[in-house]
């Protein structure tokens, strides 16, 4: 199999603070693979570098054959994105939203109404086409930004903490989808969590961060064979030294937190 | 070109979507125009100046544009906060073109209040000289837009959340609109006030929307219009400029 993200020793520096630390890793062709870490150990650092919207600071990156830096327009349509924020506009219809997408991203018009049907079919929005997004929850805001990162048959999708504030049902339905599309449209997924039971879930290949470096990587099975732990939460703990969700903070971690609230 | 349509055409839709902020923001024309036109009225009048109300309209009309403009422009802020500005942002479209969807259809907008700023002062009693004199003002008016639409882009650019709003509102807007003659004849001025009210760039405009309604500029009307297209071209120079630096 080939892959179709290619990272060879990234190193993302901001100021004297290094968030990510020569990282490589390699993406093969429709997996589901999820980078698994604690709050601030570089996952979106490390997705805003693959998406174009940072420059490492040094090292290479692939994206379906293209380099983010400076083939930028070449990534930008091979993958689709939804951020741990919302990035819609709420005062516009659902539909409008998704033509905005398909405009900005070249999709002829026929072709555009065609997906735009279809996606809002599967993601179960179809009868709130014209419902106004201040209207939506958080789930189904998240729902049609999925649909939307789809509409320009993208290789490539990246979700950035995409269950973060839903409840549990709603979490699982989105992964459900995500399982769905990833069989029926042989797309690769790259996703950050710091769920444990969700890269357990879905992911085919789960890659374990921490401070900005790769501390392991393989198949949930792998992981915890080679830790001899029963769950990856324990697998995780002995990788690391520490829990995913850790009650106390260390001194380290509050210097991060200060130093990203400054160099914002 | 869709590009810049569809961007376009998404501040048009916001606008017409959203009544209160529509309503919101011709409160303050409204009452410059009712206030201050029938207030100060007689006085002018009676110190030889003719109708307050035909010299004051096009002032409000400016400041209306301005208003809305800037603020257009600064809605990036919003976008910013909200995300959807991001969503711009990974799209394969050069920023170039995302600024300027965004500006054309700011000053879409802006232009549009002060066409109904216009159609509120002819309730007022506001009479233009001639009745073709429209059709020079609306070119007018969309060239004050751009220009102050592109200003707020620029502004918003470099500021990341709203903290700065009120700052600029004070130390620039403001200041833009009272010392632009909107509110008072340019001539007898004493030299520093005289000087800054030329340094202001909706002085210029302000002055050819005069010219255009009533044949009445008084730094001339091709002064006033190589003033307004030069600031307007600096300003999306400008403001492309610090809009494609901004990091998400």
């Amino acid at each position: 199999m080939a892959a179709i993200i290619r990272v060879e020793g990234i190193t993302k520096k901001f100021h004297d603070f290094t968030a990510v630390d020569h990282v490589s890793f390699e993406v093969e062709k429709g997996e589901i693979f999820a980078f698994l870490g604690p709050n601030g150990a570089g996952k979106t650092t490390t997705i805003k570098m693959l998406t174009t919207l940072l420059h490492p600071t040094s090292g290479t990156i692939e994206i379906n054959g293209h380099n983010p830096v400076t083939e930028q327009n070449e990534v930008r349509k091979s993958f689709g994105i939804v951020f741990q924020d919302p990035s819609v506009d709420d005062e516009l219809m659902a539909w409008e939203n998704m033509e905005i997408h398909g405009i900005l991203y070249g999709v002829p018009k026929k072709l555009r109404r065609e997906r735009i049907d279809q996606l809002l079919e599967i993601v179960e929005l179809t009868d709130r086409r014209r419902n106004l997004l201040k209207e939506f929850s958080g789930g189904m805001k998240r729902r049609l930004e999925i649909a939307r990162g789809l509409l320009h048959h993208p290789k490539i999708l990246f979700l950035d903490e995409p269950t973060i504030g839903l409840d549990p049902q709603t979490r699982n339905h989105l992964w459900a989808y995500v399982e769905k599309l990833n069989k029926e449209e042989g797309i690769t997924v790259f996703l950050t969590t710091h769920y444990m039971e969700e890269a357990d879930r879905v992911a085919d290949t789960i890659a374990v961060i921490d401070h900005g470096k790769i501390i392991e990587r393989g198949t949930s099975q792998t992981l915890k064979e080679r830790t001899k732990t029963e769950n990856l939460e324990a697998a995780f703990l002995a990788l690391t030294g520490h829990a995913i969700r850790e009650e106390q903070v260390s001194g380290i971690d509050h210097l991060r937190m200060r130093h990203r609230l400054w160099h914002r | 070109m869709d590009i810049l349509y569809i961007l376009w055409l998404r501040q048009i839709k916001r606008y017409l979507r959203s009544r209160a902020r529509l309503i919101g923001s011709l409160g303050q024309p409204l009452l410059f125009l009712f206030a201050f036109g029938f207030g100060f009225g007689p006085l002018y009048a009676k110190a030889g100046g003719g109708n307050y109300m035909q010299f004051l309209a096009p002032g409000v009309i400016c400041m209306a544009i301005l208003f809305t403009s800037v603020f257009m422009g600064i809605e990036i802020i919003w976008d910013r906060q909200f995300g959807f500005l991001k969503e711009t942002l990974v799209a394969p479209v050069s920023r170039m073109q995302i600024m300027l969807g965004r500006t054309l259809g700011g000053a879409t907008v802006a232009t549009l209040q002060g066409v109904i700023v216009f159609l509120i002062a002819l309730l007022a009693g506001f009479r233009p000289e001639h009745w073709y004199s429209a059709a020079l003002a609306l070119p007018v008016m969309f060239l004050i837009a751009l220009l102050f639409t592109a200003f707020g882009t620029g502004i918003a650019s470099v500021m990341s959340d709203f903290h700065g709003f009120q700052l600029v509102m004070n130390f620039l807007v403001m200041p833009l609109f009272f010392l632009s003659g909107a509110l008072f004849p340019l001539n007898d001025l004493s030299p520093a006030l005289a000087t800054l009210v030329r340094i202001d760039p909706l002085t210029y405009g302000v002055d050819a929307l005069r010219g255009a309604f009533l044949d009445t500029a008084h730094l001339g009307m091709g002064l006033d219009f190589s003033v307004l297209s030069l600031i307007t071209v600096l300003c999306l120079v400008v403001g492309s400029h610090l809009f494609s630096k901004i990091e998400v």
